[in-house]
């Protein structure tokens, strides 16, 4: 069955065909539905309002709406830009095929994965960093101050929390003694702790500050609004995205969330054990052992995990104003990198103390 | 200096998900407007109405608008005398009487001024026109409004006499 | 430099330090931004030309104007009462204290006073349209910073207020419900019950806010030392209402003056604050939200039983001379200096409107900041476009 299903049978172009199309759903479903449950009602609730309403049942099509409209609009250059129009017109497209490349090693089942890389974990946080180069080129080739500014504010964001972030995520990896995303998940789930295996071993528990670390960091990534100065529609109207309409804006609307998704996936796989249940609840030992209808159990598992990390970086996106340009850096510099140096030391000497 | 304590901010988060639930439970503060819909006070300056009968073409109101919105022609004529053998009575008859509600302001100085009662506020709100021609209201769709004429409200304890209107 | 804090002294040595460096270090070419015409912080159509160095602000001055709609001159063609309906567009958010200045003017000139009924609801009125004006600022302020919750909270509580001046009034936004001589009507049954109500709701959302913003550990980085007037300064630059007493100015025209309002009949507080900083600036607001429920509270007790109109003719035409009354609104004083040749309607009016003052000291305080300090600094003055240009 898995081999049907996971076309490891099937020739090369079917197999490549699965894959396209499950990346796709990998990638927009939960944009989709992030943008719905949290930026539509949840949003909406918290301010004492319904949201949309009328666009289907409680304005469930709304999104549908809404990517019509803005494949309507008019796909606008502005004039200063216009002689390097194709450099404007494939920033957003940069954003977006970074979301891609980092869903690739996420692991949604035993058996339910596109590859398996050794050094997974090492592969996302590298191709995570692509979007920096859509935004930097998205900011300069506007050819508008805002923009540019917006643009420079992101790139010295992104690389600065790219460090807490690795750094946090090398405790974890030490604790596991893997890179591999698909090994991370199989050892929180047969790991034990203190002799009782009752829910695994977590490594939210073990880890914790490594995971505050990394959610900090991935707010930072995704610049939610204690950290959106690239964004900040007060200051820069737009940062980045003020000069694009249309369906180049829409791109860069999925990317943000997409890329949301995508990093709460790999948050939940890091420290929540992804898309498993611990294996000593079926009498499962090792990832073999695991049964089949994990692979349908899995991606819902890890939907699951996923949303309820994503409710928490948008309840601080709604709730909190947001930080200056300096005070940021001076954040990551100066509090989250020693702490999770701290963090990996202390990791590393109980790791070989026990 | 940049370090978020966490007391501060917890409160915050506290506020929005407090509100979360109470939306949930209380339902929303909004209204979804084409479906149900908000009674404007009595009070409330929606639309003004013409009641034809009382105006006398005395051309107050149209002076004192303060953009000029107001637009009123009219012609004397002779209508039978009251009592038979009387001589027959001159009146103003009003041949145009129209607002033109894309320059109004609605500050109410013409339903104050006029003094025989011809002109009132209705709390009407829904008249807005894709053209904005048809913003200008003649005396027939002025007529209308009075239907919609509210009586004026009760006062307040304590307050000396009756309001004119 | 005299009767300066510690504090306000240092900052002001530090504004003064980085005006020098800035002249004498920074060799590179700025960049000039230009904030407005059309731009979310600016609230409409203000222009504000800054020179950049990478993001800090090496010169900035406003440009206003863009909206400018000559009420000066309109009032010299209307008559009293068509004034009073055009004056309520110049601070819109606060429109009823708008025309209370002008009435009274008019008032003094004709040598009538409104009965004390009409002033104790001229009073609460006034207080209303401040609640009102000044809850939306705290709202938007979270905008400005980037907190998106607490504006709808602002619209949501604001609209209570707005519906019981509608309902006393008829008009949400424009009430012109004063007249030379008193008010237009009395207020409707069942108006002093729905504003007791409406003012506890009002204190919820000030404790809602304090807790949402104020208390936010990142919205008090941002606003702390940020853009501090000292005292002496924010006096020359005539600044008036919050922004001087954020500066430790203890000035209000609802105490200090004696005009016929029932200010003097209630007992509050006026909120001062020693740093003179964006924080102090918006703490003085949310505090002056609170003493104004009191005030309403209290005026709404002891309101007397009597007409709302005095004896005045049915066309109003002032004698001949020349009245100033300024009273403290929302965005601080707002007077009218009216001239009068005897006819139905005023031959000159001079508006005094706090926003106009209130953004004159931008190019002084821009000096040196980050961008985004020009946007906490901006909404924390507090300006709004109709009350710059009329």
């Amino acid at each position: 069955m898995n081999a049907v299903l996971f076309a490891s049978d099937l020739p090369y172009w079917l197999q490549s065909i699965f894959r396209v199309l499950g990346g796709l759903v990998a990638v927009l479903l939960p944009a989709g539905t992030v943008v719905y449950l949290f930026l539509f009602k949840m949003l909406s609730f918290m301010q004492s309002r319904l949201g949309p309403m009328e666009a289907g049942p409680y304005g469930s099509m709304q999104l549908f709406a809404e990517v019509g409209k803005w494949l309507q609009k008019e796909d606008i250059v502005p004039a200063n830009a216009q002689p390097e129009a194709r450099i404007f017109k494939m920033a957003p497209l940069i954003v977006l095929a970074s979301t891609f490349l980092l869903v690739v090693v996420v692991p949604f089942g035993p058996d339910a994965l596109f590859t398996d890389f050794e050094t997974g974990i090492f592969y996302a946080l590298a191709v995570s960093s692509i979007s920096v180069l859509g935004i930097l080129i998205a900011g300069w080739a506007s050819a508008n101050k805002y923009s540019l500014l917006g643009g420079l504010r992101a790139a010295g964001q992104l690389v600065a929390y790219e460090l807490p972030m690795v750094l946090a995520v090398i405790g974890v990896v030490i604790q596991a003694g893997t890179m591999n995303l698909q090994q991370i998940v199989v050892a929180q789930n047969t790991g034990s702790m203190f002799g009782w295996d009752g829910i695994g071993n977590p490594y939210v528990l073990t880890q914790f500050v490594a995971f505050i670390i990394f959610m900090i960091s991935v707010q930072a990534e995704l610049s939610q609004t204690p950290f959106d100065m690239p964004i900040a529609e007060s200051e820069l109207v737009s940062g980045y995205m003020t000069e694009y309409s249309g369906f180049r804006f829409l791109i860069f609307f999925i990317g943000e969330f997409a890329t949301a998704g995508v990093f709460a996936m790999i948050a939940s796989i890091l420290f929540l054990g992804g898309w498993g249940v611990p294996f000593a609840w079926f009498g499962w030992t090792t990832i073999d052992s695991v049964d089949n209808w994990m692979n349908f159990a899995g991606p819902l598992i890890l939907f699951a995990k996923m949303m309820a990390l994503v409710f928490f970086i948008m309840w601080i996106r709604f709730s909190s104003p947001r930080l200056r340009e300096d005070q940021l850096q001076r954040f990551a510099w100066k509090v989250l990198i020693p702490i999770s140096l701290v963090n990996i030391m202390l990791t590393a000497v109980l790791k070989v103390a026990f | 200096m940049a370090k978020p304590k966490v007391p501060g901010m917890f409160k915050g988060l506290g506020v929005t998900f407090a509100t979360l639930l109470a939306t949930a439970k209380n339902g929303a503060d909004t209204v979804q407007y084409p479906h149900e819909k908000e009674t404007p006070p009595i009070r409330a300056r929606g639309v003004i109405a013409l009641h034809e009968d009382n105006c006398t073409s005395c051309m107050l109101c149209a002076r004192s608008c303060p953009d000029w919105c107001i637009y009123i022609e009219g012609h004397k004529e002779l209508a039978p005398p009251r009592r038979a053998g009387g001589a027959p009575r001159k009146v103003n008859k009003l041949d145009r009487f129209d607002i033109d509600y894309a320059l109004c302001m609605y500050c109410g100085i013409c339903v104050e001024v006029c003094p025989f009662d011809a002109l009132f506020w209705s709390p009407e709100y829904e008249y807005s026109e894709p053209r904005i021609a048809d913003l200008l209201h003649d005396k027939a769709k002025l007529g209308e409004w009075m239907q919609t004429v509210p009586e004026a409200p009760e006062l307040e304890a304590g307050a000396e006499k009756k309001g004119k209107k | 430099m005299t009767m300066l804090g510690d504090r306000q002294q240092l900052a002001y040595i530090a504004s003064q330090a980085a005006d020098a460096r800035v002249n004498v270090e920074l060799e590179t070419e700025g960049m000039t931004l230009n904030i407005g015409p059309q731009h979310p912080a600016t609230h409409g159509t203000l222009r504000i030309i800054a020179r950049l160095d990478g993001e800090q602000v090496v010169w900035a001055e406003p440009s206003a104007g863009y909206m400018h709609r000559g009420y000066e001159k309109l009032t010299e063609v209307r008559t009293f009462p068509q004034v009073t309906a055009l004056v309520n567009r110049i601070d819109w958010l606060g429109s009823f204290a708008n025309e209370v200045p002008f009435i009274l003017a008019a008032e003094k000139l004709m040598g009538v006073e409104a009965p004390s009924r009409a002033q104790h609801i001229r009073t609460i009125l006034f207080e209303l349209s401040r609640i009102a004006n000044v809850s939306l600022f705290l709202g938007d302020l979270g905008v400005q910073l980037g907190a998106i919750t607490p504006v709808f909270f602002a619209f949501r509580d604001r609209e209570y207020v707005l519906n019981l001046i509608e309902g006393a009034t008829g008009g949400r936004f424009h009430p012109n419900f004063d007249r030379i001589g008193g008010l237009k009507d009395d207020l409707p049954a069942g108006f002093i019950d729905e504003t007791r109500i409406v003012m506890k709701k009002l204190r919820t959302f000030c404790d809602q806010i304090e807790d949402l913003l104020f208390g936010n550990e990142i919205f008090q980085s941002r606003t702390r030392g940020i853009g501090v007037i000292p005292k002496d300064v924010a006096l020359s630059y005539g600044l008036s209402g919050a922004n001087l007493r954020a500066s430790g100015v203890d000035w209000d025209l609802r105490r200090d003056q004696d005009i016929p309002m029932a200010w003097n009949k209630t007992d509050f507080k006026v909120i001062t604050h020693p740093d003179g900083d964006s924080f102090a600036r918006c703490w003085v607001r949310l505090q002056e939200v609170r003493e104004s429920t009191k005030i309403v509270d209290q005026l709404l007790d002891t309101i007397p039983a009597g007409p709302v109109m005095a004896k005045v003719p049915k066309i109003i035409k002032v004698p001949e001379g020349e009245a100033w009354v300024s009273t403290e609104n929302p965005l601080g004083e707002m007077g009218y200096y009216v001239v009068s040749q005897g006819d139905q309607g005023p031959f000159r009016v001079k508006i005094r409107s706090a926003s106009f003052n209130n953004i004159s000291i931008v190019p002084w305080l821009l000096k040196g900041v980050y961008v985004p300090d020009i946007i906490t600094i901006l909404a924390s003055l507090y300006f709004i476009l109709g009350d710059i240009d009329r």
